[in-house]
């Protein structure tokens, strides 16, 4: 593969993109609050978020084909000093968490109106920003602590955004102490083993770190770590047994927090698993193949069945999201397991299919909420006729879900089952297909109550704002673009499995 | 014009016929009228590609890569032509039919009624255009979730009922089994595209080949082979155009034409014949058409007894293709077009009595054909073809299987097919005779009860002169299909 390295001394802008994709929103959000200006605060959030996207668009362009970007912060060489490095994996995951944040912030506008007093407004953009770059950093960073910095500001912001749901439903509260208990008990998990690992190695740099545990093989301490870290982001990924704090923090979250962080908070913490699997960890480590085989990919199978099985009885359609993410996620977990190259690319595909997937679900519902007053299954009926766009790009994002061909979900479900077979492991082939069939009944529970039941009698809904509709559609039509374009998908997919699977590459 | 524009029209133009219903839903005259001229103008396009096939093959269209090796493509090969034009053609009728039906019959929502109607003509199209399985299982997904709405269409509890086991039995047999069949195939081969002579041939043996194969025969859930037949009664809750066109031609057909086109472009039926494979696929259809048939005879109501009667003659295309010789293939295809003019009668015949009676079972129709001699004469005229009596077209079809039974020495099944075409003669002609020599003492009163409008009793007799008509032109019929089964 051919690899690329910039200079340490970055000349011109363009080289300066990697920090640039974190920088504008975190300066942008405390200008918000020094401003105070609510009437300035949106288009100041809008304008940062998208200035990050274009950038990270443009570093995915450069890095699609192959090989990655070495970016040093304020020139100090890693790896004593911060190294950012960019290649098909992270670019990919930038792409979506900026693209994610951009077209729900103008979604945000009125369903934040709604749901959130004025006064708070400004604050809560500041931190909607602040999560931001915090998920923004924890992928672009190539440095392990990095991570845990910049994976702490994503989640303490993310406490308080899912708390500002407290002014709709009261359980918002309860709901963001779990998960800041949770989060707080995964970060340490996480801390605990980096400091094993520095203890083991010296370093902090990724890089570095994958060649000096290379050079001297596994040890007690390297493994604890390995166990610590892997426990630690599992919280923030919430895998199967470890995703209590994941239903009440979507269910009660405003409307558009649940549709940024599902689309993406969890992506970013898969692809941290991702990085310390394969980058700073091997695959080639005994160790880690047992773990993937024998907890992730159980878990995983449990994921994808345990979960969809609790969706299905759900009767608040947030909660029945929020379930089903965690069944997703057990796709991707599954995808990681299979450590070949199909079965990778089938999980950083799923990442993105199923961002915006939800993302065009909570958005739906959010919109549903806003009319309706309410995501339980007695609101939600009949809808299918008064609030019509909507509900149909809830139809087309659950299709997405299910997988149906001609929409995004259909492809990485393919190169799961494809990755599956070239393992010869058909029997989980079979599973994959099985767990589907239980997202067609949960879909069609929700299919089934907008259309085919008349609306609750003192519901008076009219089709929602078209501040509101227009993100949703453009989710619903990328849904379904992604599920025939599929080249951006397919090439940043398998560049970032190969790149992955490739192991560490050393400083350069 | 360019065969490869006219299949994109044969798409698009149902395609839009869904968005003008749409938009065109408070004038119903306007509404009704475009659509009526879009089904003739799908149909006139997929004459113009019949009249185009003499002129040399051209190159596949292909619109987008979906991943190395698929492509969403099509092309044009006489099975889905033939398909096509059967289907296109019976759309023109039955959208007449259903005009007359839906307004005689005051049912609701007329607009989503023909919007979703003309969606699924649309994924028919796309199935018969399909030049690879990926395209086709693409559209047979589309086909499902566009007739999702019609089944439930009364938006009744039983309705609702019906339209879940639809979906439940189309959608999960299609992603449960035949997406991991295709996607299997596709690992071994590395393509999915038809061709003749097949593709798996040397990628794949042993027992291995009746596995794959038992993914797509029960994966294709709308050949209805049994066990997974049952969404098929339960689609019955739909109105009637809705059991005509979809449920006797377009859905039924799509299934056993994806059947046929596994079993001779994808294993190749010179394969299937040397690995011997479809064998337990050939005793699995038998099973099928017999007992269907015998379930048939206990039903009551007309129109599950017209879906069990389909179930049946299904299996005779899946028997056609598990026969693996080229005189099964032929003859399965050729059924493809006979049973659809025949069931497509019956039906249109079952909704007429409705439309003139709201008459749902057999046993009350005692009487009826005297009052409506038309309906009950078109309905002898399909019967006969189903049945598989000359000089109706369902003679040549039942023919030729029978053929390709003998030609492999499979006397079982020849007699098979003939206890069928006796059961078909217990089950389907005592309505007939009911209808039109008995008399039923306790009746009330018939006064007022007459023919259905002309709307609704002209399009099953006009598909009942077809069956006459497919009798004389079933030689052109064997000439045009013959190349599917004649090696490169």
């Amino acid at each position: 593969m051919a690899t690329e390295t910039t200079h340490h001394v970055a000349m011109t802008l363009s080289d300066h993109l990697p920090v640039l994709a974190i920088l504008v929103p975190f300066v942008a959000a405390p200008l918000c609050v020094l401003l105070g200006s609510r009437s300035l605060t949106w288009p100041i959030t809008f304008l940062a978020s998208a200035a990050s996207f274009v950038t990270s668009f443009l570093l995915l362009l450069s890095v699609i084909d192959g090989g990655f970007i070495s970016y040093h912060i304020g020139g100090w060489a890693p790896p004593l000093g911060i190294e950012y490095r960019v290649d098909a994996a992270n670019a990919f995951v930038l792409f979506l968490v900026t693209g994610i944040s951009t077209i729900v912030l103008p979604y945000a506008r009125e369903s934040v109106k709604s749901e959130i007093p004025e006064r708070h407004h400004t604050l809560f953009y500041a931190c909607f920003l602040l999560c931001l770059t915090g998920l923004l950093g924890v992928a672009v960073t190539g440095d392990a602590f990095n991570v845990f910095v910049f994976l702490e500001i994503s989640s303490l912001s993310t406490y308080v955004l899912i708390a500002q749901g407290s002014y709709r439903d009261r359980r918002a509260l309860t709901a963001a102490y779990d998960y800041l208990i949770m989060g707080t008990i995964g970060a340490t998990f996480f801390v605990i083993g980096l400091g094993m690992l520095y203890m083991a190695t010296g370093t902090l740099n990724m890089a570095d770190l994958a060649d000096r545990i290379a050079d001297q093989g596994a040890n007690r301490t390297v493994r604890a770590a390995f166990a610590f870290i892997v426990v630690g982001i599992g919280l923030k990924v919430a895998i199967y047994p470890l995703h209590l704090w994941l239903p009440n923090a979507y269910t009660y979250a405003p409307s558009a927090v649940t549709a940024f962080l599902a689309a993406t908070a969890t992506k970013v913490a898969v692809y941290v698993l991702m990085r310390f699997l394969f980058s700073v960890f091997q695959p080639s480590f005994l160790f880690e193949v047992n773990t993937l085989e024998f907890m992730i990919i159980p878990f995983a199978i449990l994921a994808m069945f345990a979960a969809s099985f609790i969706a299905i009885f759900q009767t608040d359609l947030k909660r029945l999201l929020a379930y089903s993410s965690i069944a997703q996620i057990g796709y991707m977990l599954l995808g990681i397991g299979l450590l070949n190259e199909s079965g990778v690319a089938a999980a950083v595909a799923h990442l993105f299919n199923h961002g915006i997937t939800k993302a065009v679900l909570f958005m739906g519902v959010g919109a549903l909420v806003l009319r309706s007053g309410g995501s339980f299954f007695d609101r939600i009926e009949g809808m299918g006729k008064l609030m019509p766009w909507t509900s149909a790009a809830i139809v087309i994002g659950g299709l997405s879900l299910i997988g149906v061909p001609g929409t995004a979900g259909f492809l990485s479900k393919w190169l799961l089952v494809q990755g599956a077979l070239e393992k010869g492991w058909w029997p989980i082939a079979i599973l994959v297909v099985l767990s589907s069939l239980l997202a067609v009944i949960y879909v069609w529970r929700i299919v089934e109550a907008m259309y085919l039941r008349s609306p609750a009698s003192d519901i008076e809904a009219k089709e929602a704002p078209l501040s509101m509709l227009v993100p949703i559609w453009i989710m619903a039509i990328a849904c379904i673009y992604f599920g025939f374009a599929t080249d951006i998908t397919l090439t940043a997919s398998h560049t970032a499995a190969q790149g992955l699977l490739a192991g560490p590459v050393g400083l350069h | 014009m360019e065969t490869n524009t006219a299949i994109l029209l044969t798409m698009l133009i149902p395609a839009l016929a869904t968005v003008t219903n749409i938009v065109f839903r408070k004038q119903p005259n306007l509404r009704d009228g475009i659509t009526l001229a879009a089904a003739v103008a799908t149909f006139l396009t997929v004459l113009t590609i019949l009249s185009n096939v003499g002129n040399g093959t051209t190159e596949p269209l292909v619109l987008f890569e979906i991943l190395p090796g698929i492509d969403i493509a099509f092309n044009v090969e006489p099975l889905g032509l033939l398909f096509a034009i059967v289907a296109s053609g019976l759309w023109i009728l039955t959208h007449i039919y259903g005009i007359g039906y839906m307004r005689g019959n005051n049912e609701s929502h007329h607009a989503r009624f023909f919007a979703c109607f003309s969606f699924a003509i649309s994924s028919v199209m796309g199935i018969a255009f399909a030049s690879n399985m990926f395209t086709l299982f693409l559209f047979y997904e589309l086909l499902t979730l566009s007739t999702y709405p019609l089944v439930a269409h009364k938006g009744t509890e039983e309705a609702i009922r019906g339209a879940r086991t639809y979906l439940g039995i189309l959608i999960g047999t299609s992603i449960g089994l035949q997406l991991v069949a295709v996607i299997w195939t596709y690992a071994i081969t590395g393509t999915l595209d038809f061709t003749k002579g097949g593709i798996l041939e040397g990628h794949i043996s042993g027992p291995m080949v009746a596995i794959l194969l038992a993914l797509y025969a029960f994966g294709i859930g709308k050949a209805a082979l049994m066990p997974f037949h049952r969404w098929l009664p339960a689609a019955m809750v739909a109105p009637t155009p809705v059991s005509a066109l979809l449920h006797a031609v377009a859905v039924v057909k799509a299934g056993v034409f994806t059947m046929l086109k596994v079993g001779i472009y994808i294993f190749g039926i010179d394969f299937l014949a040397e690995t011997g494979a479809s064998e337990w696929l050939m005793w699995l259809a038998a099973f099928s058409i017999i007992a269907a048939s015998v379930v048939a005879m206990t039903k009551d109501n007309l129109k599950a007894r017209l879906a069990y009667s389909t179930v049946s003659q299904l299996s005779y295309i899946t028997l056609g293709m598990a026969l693996a010789t080229s005189m099964g293939a032929l003859g399965g295809g050729m059924h493809i077009a006979m049973h659809a003019m025949g069931k497509i009668t019956l039906f249109m015949c079952a909704g007429s009595i409705y439309v003139a009676t709201h008459k749902t079972n057999i046993s009350q129709m005692t009487g009826l054909g005297r009052i409506m001699p038309i309906t009950f004469g078109a309905f002898l005229i399909g019967a006969l073809s189903i049945i598989g009596l000359p000089p109706l077209g369902g003679s040549w079809s039942k023919w030729l299987l029978i053929v390709g039974a003998a030609d492999t020495g499979q006397w079982v099944m020849i007699g098979v097919l003939m206890a069928s075409s006796l059961l078909n003669v217990a089950y389907l002609l005592p309505l007939v005779g009911r209808g039109f020599f008995l008399s039923d003492p306790d009746a009330e009163p018939i006064e007022g009860m007459a023919e259905s409008p002309l709307l609704v009793w002209l399009p099953p007799a006009i598909t009942a002169i077809g069956c006459i008509v497919l009798f004389f032109f079933a030689g052109d019929l064997q000439d045009f299909l013959s190349p599917i089964v004649v090696p490169n």
